[in-house]
């Protein structure tokens, strides 16, 4: 019965851990380093996003003047505006090497998940 | 089914090794499929050893002492909550309780960047499956959990009466939480560093793991504390004993990693900064593994000597090479986008509160390690104690805590005169009248410094008061809603930040628990006879009668005790001193009963004001000579029963005999009573150390919490418009 369970449990791990390469024949994905690059800015972007939010709230909270935070907020928004413009740039590269390449790996959009945090 | 637990082990360390190979194949040359296999090994590991750990849970509670494990670390007298709970009392289902939290907590990290950081993952999984392997391999090789015994004992000798608190049920599994999930960001860490990948991204990813490790750590750390409080009977919280010292190495570099990445997400600062501190915090976390199981150092927590030292020193040295060899290396890769724009921003309070952290983690390193140290270099072990510490703790404690009330008033990037003025006044005067409130309380004077902490406390919770009450305000301006509606949303909003918020205050609380508490304690070693009294700290304690019982699991002599303050009575205490039955037969059929080990139960009066903590060690060498009769009198019963041929029911007779004898034995303490040694502590403020952990618990929940899905979309689509409108008028 011992004997049972455990081979049991061996031929469950063997076929679920296994799947993958059996189902899937999926190589080096070209444009890894594109992918990498655009989810970078992504998470940069949203941590600019998450930096405005937070001026506006010290404003309204008192800790900036008006003043402060329009010097603060203009700054914020042109690097907001570079990292769009970086994020445009790495998609439309992506974009292009995805015609060359034919169909992403794993049929993937261009375009990853945004972050949880 | 010791087999069965046996061969899963084998499955797993199989499973730890192909996720290793499959996820560092995957990601150097073959692709995502192996990618995707190597984390479903974690996966299966994971449901792997969930079998492994049930199987030895079952055996606890059903008292299969079959098991050695099982045979040493319980007993059918072990009470069930506490059956479930000794499991990792022992070296190797401690070690299973290890790499089974390991395996959920990298499942589940592993399924929630399934889509992100793709190149760094499978490093990250190849370094999680590492150190599965590693604790698969102690557990096989050199501490096997699913160890059977040839001849099966009738009975356990049971779980060490320390641990039979229920703090104990929640401690080690929420310390090893806490280790277990800091190697995640350290493995991701490794991942980013191998891959280059070195952005925010990363730390996007994983932050959440360092903050849940940062808590469960914590928490571990406190339900510590405050078994040592309520159990050891010396009357203290924090001894830094090396293996406490060992849990808060981790947690004090955590503490200081979680408040820099955030200057890494926004400014690309701090690269080089943020990865040592991660790669030393799961390193430190490791050590503190190593310390509780190698006995190189004594500790009450510790497991005692152990052979698990070599393969320990092998793995961190591994780590420190590898960690120190991995950031010189990417030292291009670290350097920092932007410069920190003023002394006076929130920026800079992070590093000051981080420079900190770090000096108090190497002092409490230095202490721990003093011992080995001192004996490399002189040859000769020396330790420092509790003095050593505090010495140099407390001024960075004091200057951590003024720094954690500064941060919440200073915005990012600059802080400007008025700043300074609309912030810092309020809290500045509140601290200040706190302080001088401190210092007219009688005795006072003698602990200025005790004084001055409690204005800085005053400082810090009067600045987070302010800050929740200023959101609060802005947020009803603007939103119409009610103040506990407007609250609420302003902290669910910005949970990351309100939340680290309420762990500043209640940190704070919590220090001046330990300052007020420790700095005016009054403590007194009193020995007493019932109806005799003794006085500490302005109260009247009184021996009212001597208590005595006498159960299956342990004979308890205790004491009543009444307080009283100016002659109004206070509270009624009662403690009493456990001893437990020794296996040891030599003690005598009645002696051993008095002879095993011995734990206390001590007596708390716990107010907002002050604890009244008290804890009896009787002295039962008066029982001596009844003993000693006893043991001459049914051995010589036992003798006449066994040379006559006696049955089973002359036995089971002489044993009802025996336990009525007992309890006469016991007895005697409340029929006879002689004096009492007794510890009675009074210590201001005590309570607020545990309200204190508790609020900041509270806060680590509230910034850990996912912000809802539609808030977060909603505010993200906001900038978003605003951005791109800012685009659309720059590129016009």
């Amino acid at each position: 019965m011992e004997l049972l369970i455990v081979f049991a449990v061996v031929l469950a791990v063997a076929a679920f851990v296994g799947a993958p390469l059996r189902t899937r024949a999926r190589g080096l994905d070209p444009d890894a380093g594109l992918r990498a690059e655009l989810a970078d800015l992504e998470a940069a972007k949203e941590a600019k996003y998450h930096e405005i939010r937070d001026a506006e709230l010290d404003r309204r909270t008192g800790k900036l003047s008006d003043e402060d935070h329009r010097a603060l907020d203009a700054e914020l928004r042109a690097e907001a505006v570079a990292l769009l413009k970086k994020l445009d740039a790495v998609r439309a590269r992506l974009a292009a090497a995805q015609e060359a390449d034919g169909p992403a790996p794993g049929g993937e959009a261009a375009t990853p998940s945004p972050p949880v945090g | 089914m010791a087999t069965v637990g046996r061969a899963l082990l084998i499955v797993a360390f199989a499973v730890a090794l192909y996720g290793v190979g499959a996820s560092l194949y995957g990601a150097f040359a073959g692709g995502r499929a192996w990618v995707d296999s190597g984390r479903r090994a974690v996966y299966a590991l994971a449901g792997v050893l969930t079998g492994a750990f049930a199987i030895m849970e079952v055996a606890f509670l059903r008292s299969d002492f079959s098991f050695n494990v099982v045979a040493t670390h319980s007993s059918t007298t072990t009470p069930t909550f506490y059956k479930a709970t000794a499991a990792w009392s022992s070296q190797e289902g401690s070690l299973l309780l290890w790499v089974w939290l390991l395996s959920v907590w990298s499942s589940l990290a592993l399924a929630l960047t399934r889509r992100r950081v793709r190149e760094v993952a499978p490093v990250a999984t190849a370094v999680l499956m590492t150190f599965a392997g590693f604790f698969l391999m102690l557990t096989i090789f050199w501490a096997n959990p699913f160890e059977t015994l040839a001849a099966v004992p009738q009975e356990g000798t049971g779980l060490n009466p320390l641990l039979r608190h229920p703090a104990m049920m929640f401690h080690p599994p929420m310390l090893y939480s806490g280790y277990t999930l800091f190697s995640i960001p350290f493995a991701f860490a490794i991942g980013a560093l191998v891959t280059r990948r070195l952005n925010a991204e990363w730390i996007v990813s994983t932050r959440r793991f360092a903050l849940a490790a940062w808590l469960c750590l914590g928490v571990g750390i406190v339900l510590g504390a405050r078994w040592s409080y309520t159990e050891l009977g010396w009357g203290g919280y924090w001894a830094w004993d090396p293996v406490e010292n060992a849990s808060l190495l981790p947690w004090l570099t955590g503490t200081a990693f979680i408040h820099s990445i955030m200057i890494q997400e926004r400014r690309g600062m701090l690269k080089v900064w943020n990865a040592s501190l991660v790669l030393a915090t799961g390193t430190l976390a490791i050590l503190g593994t190593f310390l509780v199981r190698s006995g190189i150092l004594d500790s009450i927590h510790a497991f005692g000597a152990s052979t698990l030292g070599v393969p320990f020193l092998i793995l961190i040295g591994a780590m420190v090479l590898g960690s120190v060899g991995l950031v010189v290396s990417r030292r291009a890769e670290l350097r920092t986008e932007h410069r920190i724009d003023s002394l006076l921003s929130r920026e800079a309070v992070f590093l000051a509160q981080n420079v900190i952290l770090v000096a108090l983690a190497f002092v409490v390193w230095w202490g721990t390690f003093f011992p080995l140290i001192s004996e490399a270099v002189t040859g000769t072990r020396a330790s420092v104690g509790p003095p050593w510490f505090d010495k140099y703790t407390v001024p960075l404690a004091f200057v951590l805590v003024a720094l954690s009330g500064i941060g919440p008033l200073v915005p990012w990037r600059r802080l400007t005169l008025a700043s300074v003025r609309r912030g810092f006044v309020l809290p500045a005067v509140v601290g200040g009248v706190v302080a001088l409130a401190l210092l007219l309380v009688p005795g006072a004077w003698s602990q200025p410094k005790a004084a001055a902490f409690a204005g800085v406390v005053g400082f810090v919770v009067a600045s987070v008061v302010q800050e929740l009450w200023r959101g609060m305000r802005a947020r009803q301006s603007s939103a119409q809603e009610s103040a506990p509606v407007a609250l609420a949303g302003i902290v669910r909003r910005n949970r990351r930040r309100y939340g680290g918020y309420v762990v500043h205050a209640g940190f704070a609380t919590l220090l001046l628990g330990v300052a007020v508490s420790s700095s005016f304690q009054h403590a007194k070693d009193v020995s007493l006879k019932p109806g005799q009294s003794a006085r500490v700290g302005g109260y009247d304690i009184r021996y009212v009668r001597a208590t005595s019982h006498a159960g299956s699991e342990k004979i308890s002599l205790g004491a009543v005790l009444d307080v009283s303050k100016g002659g109004k009575h206070v509270a009624t205490l009662r403690t009493t001193r456990g001893f437990y039955p020794s296996q040891d037969v030599t003690q005598g059929i009645v002696g051993r009963f008095f002879g095993g080990e011995s734990e206390s139960e001590v007596g708390l009066q716990a107010g907002f004001g002050r604890d009244v903590w008290t804890v009896i060690d009787p002295d039962i060498a008066p029982l001596e000579p009844i003993i000693q009769q006893g043991n001459d009198t049914f051995r010589r019963a036992m003798t006449g029963i066994l040379a006559r041929g006696g049955g089973r029911q002359q036995l089971a007779q002489l044993y009802a005999l025996r336990d009525v004898a007992v309890t006469a034995v016991a007895r005697r303490f409340v029929t006879r009573p002689w004096a009492a040694d007794f510890r009675f502590i009074v210590s201001p403020l005590a309570t607020w150390i545990w309200i204190g952990a508790i609020v900041t618990f509270l806060g680590g929940l509230i910034a850990l919490w996912p912000a809802p899905a539609t808030a977060r979309r909603r505010v993200t689509a906001g900038y978003a418009a605003r951005v791109a409108r800012e685009l659309a008028r720059t590129t016009q």
